[in-house]
């Protein structure tokens, strides 16, 4: 099996690549970058003139809602949506039902993503049994079944001493440790972000200070752990600072951002679209602006989705009875190339190093990267083509998405697993 | 003929002067038919007008009853409860039942903010929000400021304070909507944990000081004060609240010469309102009943479009 990529941007920011160049597939893995690589007559021929060729895209925060939500997402439907989202790789978070907190829920989840052969399914375990936050999930037992990380994603863990317990034994296992930060007794009954938009539409609102307040307590907590703390779905400007002193404390601290957060802002509330409800909530243009400047700043690790389906029944409904979350796999990257990169916010490069290596050293992943010998995950961007957002021709089951209907430039054009082309112009293959 | 053709009326914070203005208008011969010794025109003959709360209300639910009944339509109360929709149905279900059983009119309270705006968007009926959540109170805003003009004869360049809960109130924020549209000097007045995020930028003054808040006002806007609030901890005692925000009759020497007090009621005697004050001329509560009918009637009669001369007769 031989697969040849030609002619296309090939960025590999492991690598500090950034050339047109040809690359080499041979049985699953990368053989060669190079300019003019000669074809021996056997390989699948991809031409990539005007596209971008990056490591697959990795994706560290999603719900796939397998097993127990099966009719808001599942392990296939969820698998392809990245595929066509252009990621290879995606890390599912353990809030399911039963959920992730012994080994035999991990092995499920490894075994369907396997069975559907589409994208590379890493589930990361519990840190409190049944996400009760009383006391840790057997988190060596997840970690031999594969889980590669360790969080109670969708509510924060609220007693300090446990979550200190969970970071001294993650560092003992070597993973990370993927906190949802939220003081829960601040963000109660809130709906979006506390703010003048709050107070113009009659919404209860959520304090940034409810996010900041439970960041400032992980970093003290992973100062004296040593713990690899990974901070998810960062929103608010005070919570970039919080982070940038740590970092420069020398605390292991990394952090994602969302596309939704990079790009919408409290205002879009308006209409009462329940699709904007999410948890972080979409923050004031002051923080969006932050957020940006960390991205391209270098001060955040990574871009995940927090991809959260959602039934329809879930979100059509009154504004306060709606779930939270935003079905966001099928438009992260073109989000991003259309609001951030093509207007100049954000350097390519930096947009591909934030969907790859980033993410992937969070995870302690060796994907991520185009060096050859290393597993041919690969996705091109066509940075040019123009698309409108419809969520009728999702994969995914969760149609909940505020960017309905928008028309954004760049979308991924093809993904590679293993050097199988899994996905092509928003279809599988 | 008339200016308001909106499918809804949803709120205050995105409507025009002059649709404001034309309701306004328009109950003042709505009014002159609630005093008649006959308070019937057949103006609505053949509409109904159904009404559905899911909050509890006396006075805003019969006033949208008689007001649809004194200009002729049918006006069905439909029973339900919160509890009702926890059992299962959906809202967007029950309003689709209630749809395909033909009223014209579907006056709707909700305790959550945005749920006529959703009911709206699913429904060929007319929808009328008589309050959702801590969002608005249009029709009770637009009974104040009907009010307001009754006694004072104009809007334009009056100092109005609003007095009280400002954070769960959504008649303070159609208040607060509906007057800065008419060039009012707006203030909200009570304890900081009751102030909306950002409330300046909505163009209003924040007082904490009682006294200092009503000094030269024309009109003052005192709100029930819930006692939950207090149970959940955002301020420390009834008795202290009474002490520091309970507007009494003596306070109107600060006010201007001839200000009104308005309540919508119902009021807690001797907590945001003194009885003396409740009970004196000043204060226009009973007068705002009466104006909430008018208003509503002015409202339905706009909605449907009804002639302008039946109304004379």
């Amino acid at each position: 099996m031989r697969l040849l990529v030609k002619g296309g941007r090939v960025i590999d920011p492991a690598n500090n690549i950034d050339e047109i160049a040809d690359v080499l597939v041979i049985d699953g893995k990368i053989a060669a970058i190079g300019k003019e690589l000669s074809p021996d007559g056997n390989e699948d021929i991809v031409d990539a003139e005007g596209k971008i060729v990056c490591p697959g895209f990795i994706d560290i925060h999603v719900h796939l809602r397998d097993p127990g939500y099966e009719y808001k997402e599942d392990i296939i439907t969820g698998s392809k949506a990245a595929a066509v989202g252009g990621f290879t790789t995606v890390c599912c978070m353990p809030n399911t039902d039963p959920v992730v907190d012994e080994g035999i829920v991990a092995e499920y989840i490894l075994r369907k993503s396997k069975e559907a052969g589409l994208v590379n399914v890493l589930p990361a375990g519990s840190i409190t049994k049944n996400l009760e936050g009383e006391g840790l999930s057997e988190m060596a037992e997840l970690a031999q079944a594969g889980c590669v990380g360790f969080s109670d994603d969708g509510k924060p863990v609220v007693k300090s001493d446990l979550m200190r317990h969970a970071m001294d034994y993650a560092r003992m296992l070597d993973l990370p440790v993927l906190s949802h930060c939220e003081d829960l007794a601040l963000s109660r009954n809130g709906l979006m972000h506390e703010g003048y938009y709050s107070t113009l539409y009659g919404l209860q609102g959520i304090p940034a200070a409810a996010e900041e307040i439970m960041i400032a307590r992980d970093v003290r907590l992973a100062s004296i752990t040593r713990a690899r703390l990974h901070v998810c779905h960062v929103s608010t400007e005070g919570s970039l600072r919080i982070i940038e002193q740590a970092k420069a404390a020398g605390i292991s601290v990394t952090c994602e951002v969302t596309p939704h957060h990079l790009t919408l802002t409290d205002e879009t509330v308006g209409d009462y679209d329940t699709d904007t409800k999410v948890n972080p909530p979409l923050r004031s243009e002051r923080d969006v602006k932050a957020l940006v400047d960390a991205v391209a700043s270098g001060l955040v690790d990574c871009i995940a989705t927090d991809h959260a389906p959602q039934n329809i029944e879930s979100k059509d409904c009154e504004y306060a009875n709606a779930s939270f979350g935003i079905s966001g796999l099928e438009t992260a990257v073109a989000v991003i190339m259309d609001r951030l990169v093509h207007p100049g916010l954000l350097r390519i490069t930096d947009m591909v190093r934030l969907f790859t290596v980033g993410p992937g050293r969070i995870l302690g992943l060796d994907s991520g990267t185009l060096t050859p010998g290393s597993k041919a995950d690969i996705t091109i961007i066509d940075p040019d083509a123009k698309r409108r957002v419809d969520p009728s021709t999702f994969y995914s089951k969760g149609k909940n998405t505020p960017f309905k209907g928008m028309e954004l430039c760049g979308w991924p054009w093809m993904t590679i697993r293993e050097g199988r082309v899994i996905a092509r112009e928003g279809r599988i293959v | 003929m008339s200016i308001y053709r909106r499918k809804d009326l949803l709120g205050l914070r995105d409507i025009e002067r002059e649709e404001i203005e034309a309701i306004l208008s328009t109950a003042v011969p709505m009014k002159d038919i609630i005093t008649r010794d006959v308070k019937k025109v057949p103006t609505l003959k053949g509409k109904s007008v159904i009404t559905l709360f899911y909050e509890n209300s006396t006075r805003t639910r019969t006033s949208f009853d008689l007001a649809g009944r004194y200009l002729s339509a049918d006006t069905p109360n439909l029973a339900v409860s919160t509890s009702s929709v926890q059992k299962g149905e959906s809202l967007k279900d029950t309003i689709k039942t209630i749809e395909m059983m033909g009223p014209d009119v579907l006056v709707m309270r909700h305790p959550l903010s945005g749920a006529p705006h959703y009911v709206a968007r699913n429904t060929s009926m007319h929808v009328i929000n008589a309050g959702d959540g801590i969002n608005e109170h249009p029709t009770q805003a637009l009974l104040d400021m009907y009010s307001i003009l009754e006694r004072k004869g104009r809007l334009e360049g009056l100092k109005v304070a609003i007095v009280g809960d400002i954070l769960h109130s959504r008649v303070a924020r159609s208040n607060i909507f509906g007057l800065s549209k008419f060039g009012c000097e707006l203030r909200v007045v009570g304890p900081s944990t009751l102030m909306p995020s950002n409330i300046e930028k909505l163009g209003v003054k924040v007082y904490t000081d009682l006294k200092e808040g009503i000094r030269g006002v024309d009109v003052i806007n005192v709100l029930r004060i819930q006692r939950e609030r207090q149970q959940s901890g955002l301020f420390p005692s009834i008795d202290e609240y009474q002490e520091l925000y309970m507007v009494r009759t003596e306070h109107l020497s600060l006010a201007a010469d001839d200000a009104i007090v308005l309540h919508p009621g119902p009021m807690n005697r001797g907590i945001e309102i003194s009885t003396e004050l409740a009970e004196s001329s000043r204060c226009v509560v009973n007068e705002q009943v009466a104006n909430g009918v008018a208003v509503r009637m002015a409202i339905l009669y706009l909605m449907l479009g009804g002639g302008k001369d039946e109304i004379a007769g």
